[in-house]
């Protein structure tokens, strides 16, 4: 446990991709099993105990602590786990050994629930406070040190010398603690191999485009289509299952069933964008975040947030890998594909045309439809290569829109923010009054928010639990990529992805936007 | 039967105001008597007229502050000695957050209140250790007022920065310490676990490490940390203050193992919001158990509190039938907290935002 512990707060201290990556080749090539693949399944949330859930640590934490101190520190720390590995209070006189990581999961896995909290609080006698943080992880899920399933591919390719794809393709079939798959790795077994199995494949990403070198570029190269306002995703349907991924490798069908059912009996691999769609009409960003947040969609939102998928490339047509295709021929065969199998909540992604490049850049000046972001551009003849090549593909995002609001509210915010102020209410005058029109947690560097931070708690002049309503004097330019109608909002608008641009410390509050300024933005599809 | 506390210790719009005795403790802006508790500056403010402290915060201050800015006139006051003020008797006990620290006792008809200013009551080789004191109202800080921190033995800690010097010979670490107090102490426990390598030292540092040798504190062999040395520096031991840490100047170094000393590294999502590799739990703050065990020890029926985690603490010591009070003093930063800095805007920064760029408290 100590071991997986240590590896934890490394992972978790280590912002660097390389350095992630050196420690998870390490783990793999140090590890004795099973601990060694019960460890990865654990960082990639490949582990689930249904007995074992957040609300047993809360019982815990009950039991053990003041509830008040409890709360106060929740709200400090910003993560359950680790506010309980910090103030588990050590009991004198413990001196049972600290359990193994298997013995920790075999445990978790066959335990029932109602003797749970006794072992559990046993163990967390026994643990330092880094093993304790592991533990309490391992029973809430998601560890949040920046590894994904991909992540923990790439280290065992790189491991063991071999190109990622087979571990992609070895990996269906194998499963926590990878047995089969390091003794093949090892040179003790063969390869596992699912058979057809709907593996993941790594999309092909675009560069944002430098305006200024537009003018080298011949129009004629290239198509342009629309940049929707979604995720990127990847439709995988063999004849052995289908599989919706998202661009970095995690499965999401769960949360989007009704795609996965539009997925069977195809056999295709597609690229797109997952959008709610009704009607036709791209629903903002907003609704589809709904969805996401969920595991498992009930009925009425699936009903009232329908998901769909809009197509642009295809990598695989049946088994056959046309990868290697120029994009024109690619899209030649989706559109055929298509119109053939005409499967329900797809449609394809038209193109965009356009003749020269002032007259595309007047048509990406001329949208403001809350799900269009901006336009892609590809080169005619770009093959599917996975990663992000610099020159076939590039995203040409329209411009944000600003205004300067008054900060009202801040909030202590959650994970890498935590324990500081960095969730901000920010309004604008109606009339005499500051109604806030949004939120925004981003855009700001480390030193702003340090910053913002010391500000908000010298001009606090009221709380409400962990808001702090502050003084109406700081200014934020806040960016936003479009603003909507909204009920839910006092001041009947929304922004879309909000986030500070700058601080204008030289701005008086009483010079800040109007709301009449903000209903002007309004997207002509929203109003 | 003596005037409670609340009734002659007052909190103004400057800090709190002895009205007997006609002086601030702290005070946030220029008066005319102010009595200072210890050298960082949201405590040590330039401009009063006549300061009252110990030899070392006098020093301190002088040598942060400048010639004639920390006090037109100036009065040491040592740790045993007492003073008379308008009626009110004033002395000074050790506080053991940094070198001069002083915990301000103030007893006026029967009634004596301790104003603690910053403090820890663990064993620290830089500066005398925290004497608590019996009162009728303890003022406290509450910097790290919540169970979540506890401290571990900071020799541990400075034990896993050897540890980390061991595994990567070869990569300079670069340890964040503030200027007054966190460096010293950092430096004092290298020392005495058998480091005796040069350490290199941001320029920012040496002031202070010099009023520490001029009260007899030494710290062994100190270099000045220039970017010219980066060969010498690699496997080395670098300090530098906070803000300078994942500045252009630590990213010349080879290839560092960016360690931070304080208090709030307990918290993981502190130190990898900072960048931070190698969090140090160092801290010249009590932790939890020590400001509750210390209100235990000066047995105070009400404490009042200053700063930091205001909430829980007052409701632990309720929970004990210690009446609390938050006192709201504004101006005070938490110590270890992140470097404020201005943000690159057109226009003045708030007050407080330039200074606290310079010196973290």
């Amino acid at each position: 446990m100590k071991r997986f512990a240590d590896l934890l707060e490394r992972l978790v201290l280590t912002p660097a991709r390389n350095t992630k990556l050196a420690h998870l080749k390490d783990w793999i090539a140090t590890e004795p099993d099973p601990d060694r693949g019960i460890g990865l399944a654990a960082l990639t949330g490949e582990l689930s105990f249904d007995a074992a859930k957040a609300g047993l640590i809360r019982t815990l934490a009950a039991e053990r602590t003041d509830p008040v101190l409890f709360a106060l520190s929740y709200d400090f720390v910003g993560d359950l786990a680790e506010t309980v590995s910090l103030m588990w209070p050590a009991r004198e006189g413990v001196n049972e050994a600290a359990p193994s990581l298997a013995a920790v999961a075999r445990t978790l896995a066959t335990t029932s629930r109602g003797e749970l909290p006794g072992i559990v609080a046993a163990w967390l006698d026994t643990l330092d406070a880094s093993s304790r943080f592991a533990l309490l992880k391992l029973i809430t899920g998601g560890m949040r040190v920046g590894v994904s399933a991909r992540l923990v591919k790439v280290a065992l390719a790189e491991r063991y010398g071999i190109d990622v794809a087979e571990i992609e393709e070895a990996w269906p079939a194998v499963a926590p603690p990878y047995t089969a798959l390091f003794d093949w790795l090892e040179g003790r077994g063969p390869q596992p191999r699912g058979v057809d199995a709907p593996v993941f494949r790594p999309p092909m990403l675009a560069n944002p485009l430098d305006e200024a070198e537009l003018a080298e570029f011949d129009p004629r190269e290239f198509r342009a289509e629309w940049k929707w306002d979604g995720i990127r995703v990847q439709c995988v349907a063999t004849r052995t299952g289908a599989k919706l991924w998202s661009r970095g490798g995690e499965e999401i069908g769960h949360a989007f069933p009704e795609i996965v059912e539009a997925m069977e009996g195809l056999e295709a691999v597609l690229d797109g964008e997952l959008l709610v769609l009704r009607e036709g009409v791209v629903a903002p960003f907003s609704d589809l975040q709904q969805r996401l947040n969920r595991k498992a969609p009930g009925a009425k939102l699936m009903r009232e947030h329908p998901a769909h998928v809009r197509l642009y490339d295809m990598l695989f047509e049946g088994t056959g890998d046309i990868r290697g295709l120029g994009f024109d021929a690619r899209r030649e065969r989706l559109e055929t594909w298509l119109a053939r199998e005409a499967p329900a909540r797809m449609d394809l992604s038209p193109l965009v045309p356009f003749s020269s490049w002032e007259e595309l850049a007047a048509i990406r000046a001329g949208a403001r439809e809350a799900g269009i972001e901006g336009l892609m551009l590809k080169r005619a003849d770009s093959p599917y290569v996975a990663g992000r090549p610099k020159g076939p593909w590039f995203k040409w995002k329209r411009d944000p829109l600003t205004l300067d609001a008054v900060l009202m509210y801040a909030q202590r915010g959650h994970g890498k923010r935590s324990s500081f102020y960095s969730d901000y209410t920010f309004g604008v005058w109606r009339g005499e009054e500051l109604v806030p029109v949004g939120k925004a947690y981003s855009g700001f560097t480390d030193k702003e928010l340090a910053w913002l931070d010391r500000w908000i708690r010298n001009n606090t002049i009221g709380r409400f639990g962990p808001v702090r309503e502050v003084e109406k004097a700081l200014v934020l330019e806040v960016a936003f990529d479009a603003a909507q109608r909204s009920s839910r909002h006092r001041s009947g608008v929304a922004l879309r992805f909000p986030r500070i641009s700058r601080i204008r410390t030289d701005k008086p509050a009483a010079e800040a936007d109007r709301i009449e300024a903000v209903l002007a933005l309004l997207d002509p599809a929203g109003r | 039967m003596p005037p409670h506390p609340e009734t002659w210790l007052k909190v103004t719009e400057a800090g709190l105001y002895c009205e007997p005795g006609g002086f601030f403790i702290d005070p946030l802006r220029p008066v005319d008597r102010a009595v200072i508790t210890h050298g960082h500056s949201d405590h040590a403010r330039p401009g009063h007229r006549a300061v009252l402290a110990t030899a070392e915060t006098l020093a301190i201050m002088t040598r942060r502050l400048g010639e004639g800015r920390a006090g037109e006139s100036q009065q040491a006051l040592g740790y045993a000695e007492a003073l008379d003020i308008g009626g009110v008797r004033v002395t000074l006990r050790p506080a053991g957050h940094v070198l001069g620290s002083a915990q301000v006792v103030l007893e006026w008809q029967g009634a004596r209140a301790v104003v603690s200013g910053d403090y820890k009551t663990r064993r620290d080789p830089t500066c005398a250790t925290f004497e608590p004191v019996p009162c009728d109202v303890f003022v406290t800080e509450a910097t790290f007022g919540l169970p979540v921190f506890r401290h571990p033995p900071a020799e541990e800690e400075i034990a896993r920065l050897l540890a980390s010097l061991r595994v990567f010979p070869e990569r300079t670490h670069v340890v964040g310490a503030y200027a007054l107090g966190k460096t010293q102490r950092v430096l004092a426990l290298l020392r005495e676990a058998g480091y005796d390598a040069p350490i290199y030292v941001h320029g920012a540092l040496t002031p202070m490490n010099e009023v520490y040798a001029s009260f007899g504190i030494t710290l062994g062999d100190l270099r000045p940390a220039t970017v010219a040395n980066r060969e010498a520096l690699a496997g080395a031991v670098v300090i530098g203050p906070p803000g300078a840490i994942q500045d252009r100047w630590a990213r010349r170094l080879s290839d560092p193992v960016v360690a931070l000393a304080s208090g709030w590294m307990r918290v993981r999502q502190r130190a990898k919001s900072r960048g931070v590799e190698l969090p140090l739990v160092i801290s010249d703050h009590a932790d939890w158990d020590e400001l509750n065990a210390t209100l235990d020890a000066v047995a105070a029926p009400e404490v009042w509190v200053t700063h930091g985690a205001e909430d829980a603490l007052i409701h632990a010591a309720g929970l004990r039938g210690i009446r609390g009070r938050a006192l709201h003093l504004v101006g005070r930063g938490d110590e270890d907290e992140a470097v404020a800095e201005a943000p690159s805007v057109a226009g003045s920064a708030p007050d407080g935002a330039r200074e606290a760029t310079e010196e973290p408290p």
